[in-house]
């Protein structure tokens, strides 16, 4: 679900050009799959899939697949529009170091969008 | 000339709040029963610029926003460098007297949103009588904090673009992109600090509700107004402070956030009119 990240985000110069103070690695929870994630300089290095042994990162956020796709759907529900939604409502949860998430918020949240903006880019 | 010039007047006013001077920012467009509107955190009196071009509510109601000292166009007091600020709620309620009362405001109706829809419930427990009603828009009678204090001590509160990644959130899916937009550009506009200051209000100096439920909201109408994707004033909220206000009006906004007024002002103005019937009914 977060393979297109690398990709997606090469071709998108003003979210590159948003993220471009972060050198971080997240850890993103789907369901059973977990996904690390490398961001350098606001280009993502690379997005690798678990699972990890002794793999280090910053900050985590961890949620069931249904509350990922709720949060992708095109109107996602009171509750699953955003991440501190989902964590307020327990919908999701985070984990770790929170700073390279606050320096990097609105491109952190683009990023975890961005599964639902390629479909609905590729639907329109 | 064909440019369009909207019906609102910008001005400065110079009053005292707690005994000292202050330059304030307002801005006015109607005539009739006032309507006094209180922005939210952080942001300034522009939220209300949609209601203020709104001649459904403009030929009856004379809207009247102020950026609060430190936000908008209102200036900081002088020697402002040398202090922190943090809003508490003693200085919030003297300040919508001082302004109310300085452009002689009979009775009017304040309408708040967020930390603005909650002074309102103070507004009218305290000052109930010499108003007209109340609307808290996202708003009840006590903190319910959706993230940890510490943030508010993270560097990053100082920055106009992480308080507008902060709230992003809180605008529904369905508010128009536009609005989206302009309403976030009113966080990332915020001067240092003035955010995080204003959360001292919102998160610690603003629980009322012991005491809401003396309200006489047979003086001073109730009505609390909050969108379905609210989570830092959830619809739970606002519905378990309606129930502690003997004949509070709660109502819950289909596919709207935490800034109705800025986010989806159509959709807004279908749920705000029938609220401003009652209280012009009621006049």
């Amino acid at each position: 679900m977060f393979e297109c990240l690398t990709e997606a985000v090469t071709a998108r110069p003003h979210l590159r050009h948003i993220g471009r103070y972060m050198r971080s690695s997240f850890l993103l929870e789907v369901g059973e799959t977990l996904y690390h994630v490398t961001v350098e300089n606001g280009a993502v290095a690379a997005v690798e899939t678990g699972p990890f042994k002794m793999r280090s990162w910053d900050f985590a956020i961890r949620a069931p697949k249904e509350v990922w796709e709720f949060f992708w759907s095109d109107a996602p529900p009171p509750g699953y529009q955003d991440l501190f939604a989902m964590t307020r409502y327990r919908h999701a949860s985070l984990e770790g170091n929170t700073a390279p998430l606050l320096h990097n918020l609105r491109y952190v949240k683009e990023l975890l969008a961005l599964p639902r903006t390629l479909r609905q880019e590729a639907g329109s | 000339m064909s440019a369009r010039i909207e019906p609102i007047t910008g001005r400065y006013i110079h009053l005292e709040i707690e005994g000292r001077p202050y330059r304030i920012y307002f801005e006015e467009a109607g005539a009739g029963i006032p309507l006094l509107c209180l922005h939210t955190a952080g942001a300034h009196s522009s939220q209300y610029r949609h209601l203020m071009c709104d001649e459904a509510v403009t030929d009856r109601f004379r809207v009247v926003a102020f950026d609060l000292p430190w936000h908008g166009k209102s200036n900081p007091p002088e020697g402002w460098q040398d202090e922190e600020y943090k809003l508490t709620s003693a200085f919030y309620v003297a300040a919508v007297e001082a302004f109310s009362e300085a452009m002689d405001l009979d009775r009017p109706v304040v309408m708040g949103c967020s930390m603005g829809g909650r002074v309102v419930v103070r507004l009218a427990l305290e000052k109930g009588a010499a108003l007209r009603g109340v609307i808290g828009l996202e708003g009840s009678d006590h903190p319910s904090p959706w993230y940890d204090n510490s943030w508010l001590e993270s560097p990053e509160f100082l920055r106009g673009d992480f308080c507008a990644a902060l709230v992003s959130g809180l605008v529904a899916p369905q508010s128009p992109d536009e609005f989206r937009w302009e309403t976030l550009w009113h966080y990332y506009q915020g001067g240092p600090e003035v955010f995080k200051g204003d959360m001292h209000f919102y998160r610690t100096d603003s629980d009322y509700a012991h005491e809401s439920g003396t309200i006489d909201t047979g003086t001073c109408p109730v009505y609390l107004m909050t969108g379905e994707y609210d989570y830092s004033c959830t619809p739970e909220d606002t519905i378990e402070t309606a129930k502690r206000i003997p004949g509070a009006k709660a109502i819950i906004m289909k596919e709207m956030g935490h800034f109705p007024m800025s986010e989806n002002p159509t959709a807004f103005r279908e749920q705000l009119l029938p609220v401003l019937d009652r209280i012009a009914g009621g006049a």
